[in-house]
């Protein structure tokens, strides 16, 4: 590629010269020098911008108010309290369900998901009649908003008169609380999470299978490895770094989940269930913004601790899935 | 036999078929269950054995959810929120894209490893600052808050770079330059021609999540007249009256707050598609 490059350039620089009217050379040359360093800084300044104003000035104002009180009513932030508000927040019994209800419903959500992606993923991933109508059709879910699953799941798991209540009902099994029992109001949850994004996350596996050299089946095929087999031995092992990059993704989409649990409340507290039992860290954020008693800097405090666990959680993630690649590669 | 199982002529077998059409039921059915609620009376849609297919009153329940809330206008604000959100993030994510991918400059490696930084960061941790700060400069209630976030996103700047990295030959750049056009041109005559299918797909996802948003609308413009579909849905389901209990009026609005971007799927979702898996193999 670049072999081609040094005669059209050298060609270019030669002529250029003899183009320029000789007075005004030395500024425009000037100018272009400064065209060609401050551009690239020009072009990535919009992000950086909009980023400074909406993302790090408030965050760290989030954390410079975690520190302060807020008067009732108030207009800005009371005196400094030091970590009373930290305390606060860690010793409040919601926000240990919160915390317990967000670790649950994002298990409840990941971890299948990226089975059944990765599974729906290599059946894609064969010489199928309508290939692209049926890569268009996993995504459907995808283009209906997290309000509007909410506002279905909600009833298809309604209590009384739900979908999925009639069918257990049907079957002669006991019915459900869906909305009362809290690893049932999980599983809903979790349920919402998995319709919508499960397609789009075997579109990303799918791609990175296709990336996998066909030789490698075929050899396998040779050696008499079935398709199962093949799945498991070629297909797992080579898709491994997008595997780590949907999983990052997912917990990092997985722990911030608020719209599946507010509107599935069917009381208007927005408590996430009358006990709490499906409130989220989101949620939690959230409400306490809206609640009487210094709600801004412990929100902020809330929103801090929220922001630590996705870290840690991404870290071992990432830790768990380089300790296991490291060990199969041995 | 094996050999030709994986090459071009053999179709997989039925029990893949099987497979991807259960999958693609359990995709829909949640969908056309909606629909049949939304399309019974009020009282058939609580009765046992629950309705499977559709009725025929799908106009009355929408005729009740223009009564309970202002649909045209949240549609309208959806509409104008999105595209702006899409326009504003192809322009800025696909210069700084560029930038990234293609030109020499001094801390460019740092600063991209800070975009893609930047997308770990939670909402939350910004949203109520973020919320004050709008409100002393009287934003609250207006779209201008709605869209503001998704000016640019750093998922944006990141999809672009991967994109231009081998979209764009370096030495047409060059050659474009030693031709003597500006950085700004250069640009503008070879990045944007060759962009343009990345871009579009930006677009259309940038659209679709500006669409989908939830929480910093419903924080934004809560109390406010302005309001985006998905936070008149939840409007719809507190509304006074019956709002939560009545399933039919409740399923028949879900229904059509989400048309609008089914029929966009219809028109887009081959692109959207290969979109999605470029961008993942690049990513």
């Amino acid at each position: 590629m670049t072999r081609t490059l040094p005669p059209e350039t050298v060609g270019a620089a030669t002529a250029a010269p003899a183009a320029g009217t000789p007075p005004s050379r030395t500024l425009r040359q000037r100018l272009a020098g400064l065209d060609t360093t401050v551009s690239p800084y020009l072009y990535v300044l919009p992000f950086f911008l909009v980023f400074a104003v909406i993302g790090l000035y408030p965050m760290l104002y989030s954390g410079y108010l975690s520190f302060f009180s807020w008067p009732r009513f108030g207009a800005t932030h009371g005196d400094a309290v030091g970590w009373a508000n930290y305390a606060h927040v860690l010793q409040d019994p919601v926000f240990h369900k919160a915390l317990w209800n967000t670790i649950g419903i994002f298990l409840l959500s990941s971890v299948p998901q990226v089975v059944i992606a990765s599974v729906v993923a290599a059946l894609l991933n064969t010489n199928l009649r309508g290939r692209v109508w049926w890569r268009m059709s996993v995504l459907l879910p995808f283009v209906v908003a997290p309000a509007a699953v909410a506002l279905i799941f909600g009833a298809l798991f309604a209590d009384k008169s739900g979908l999925v209540n009639d069918l257990l009902a049907g079957l002669g099994l006991p019915e459900v609380r869906w909305h009362a029992d809290r690893l049932a109001s999980w599983t809903a949850i979790a349920g919402m999470v998995n319709w919508r994004w499960t397609g789009y996350n075997t579109l990303i596996l799918l791609a990175a299978m296709q990336a996998i050299p066909r030789s490698i089946y075929e050899a396998a095929s040779i050696d008499g490895a079935g398709g199962v087999r093949q799945f498991f031995t070629i297909t797992l092992p080579s898709i491994r770094p997008t595997m780590l990059f949907v999983i990052i993704t997912s917990t990092i989409g997985g722990l911030q989940i608020f719209t599946e649990p507010r509107l599935f409340d069917t009381n208007l507290q927005h408590q996430g269930g009358a006990d709490y039992q499906y409130q989220t860290l989101a949620m939690y954020v959230f409400n306490t913004a809206n609640s009487a008693t210094d709600p801004y800097p412990r929100a902020a405090a809330a929103a801090w601790l929220l922001f630590l666990l996705i870290i840690a959680f991404a870290l071992v993630n990432f830790l768990l899935t380089r300790a296991l690649q490291r060990r199969s590669s041995l | 036999m094996t050999l030709r199982m994986r090459s071009a002529g053999t179709r997989p077998s039925f029990l893949v078929y099987g497979l991807l059409a259960a999958f693609l039921l359990g995709s829909v059915f949640p969908l056309y269950w909606s629909f049949v609620i939304g399309s019974v009376t009020s009282e058939r849609a609580i009765t046992t054995p629950p309705p499977l297919v559709p009725g025929g009153h799908f106009f009355d329940n929408a005729a009740r959810v223009f009564d309970r809330i202002d649909f045209w206008s949240a549609l309208a604000n959806s509409v104008i929120v999105s595209s702006v959100a899409a326009l504003s993030t192809v322009v800025f994510a696909t210069l700084a894209g560029y930038a990234f991918a293609k030109l020499p400059f001094r801390g460019s490696n740092l600063l991209m490893a800070f975009v893609v930084m930047t997308m770990a960061v939670p909402p939350q941790l910004a949203m109520i600052p973020l919320f004050k700060e709008f409100a002393n400069l009287g934003l609250a209630g207006t779209r201008t808050a709605v869209v503001l976030p998704w000016l640019v996103t750093a998922f944006g700047v990141f999809f672009m770079r991967q994109y231009l990295k081998d979209a764009v030959p370096t030495q047409l750049i060059e050659a474009a330059r030693m031709d003597g056009c500006s950085m700004l041109r250069t640009f503008w005559t070879v990045g944007v021609p060759a962009a343009r299918p990345a871009m579009a797909i930006l677009g259309l996802f940038t659209f679709m999540q500006a669409w989908t948003d939830f929480m910093w609308p419903l924080l934004v413009l809560q109390g406010s007249d302005v309001q985006t579909l998905q936070t008149a849905l939840d409007q719809l389901k507190i509304a006074p009256g019956q709002g939560l209990s009545d399933m039919a009026l409740l399923q028949a609005g879900t229904i059509m707050a989400t048309v609008p971007l089914l029929l966009l799927f219809i028109a887009t979702g081959r692109q959207l598609v290969s979109g999605i898996m470029q961008g993942a193999v690049k990513g």
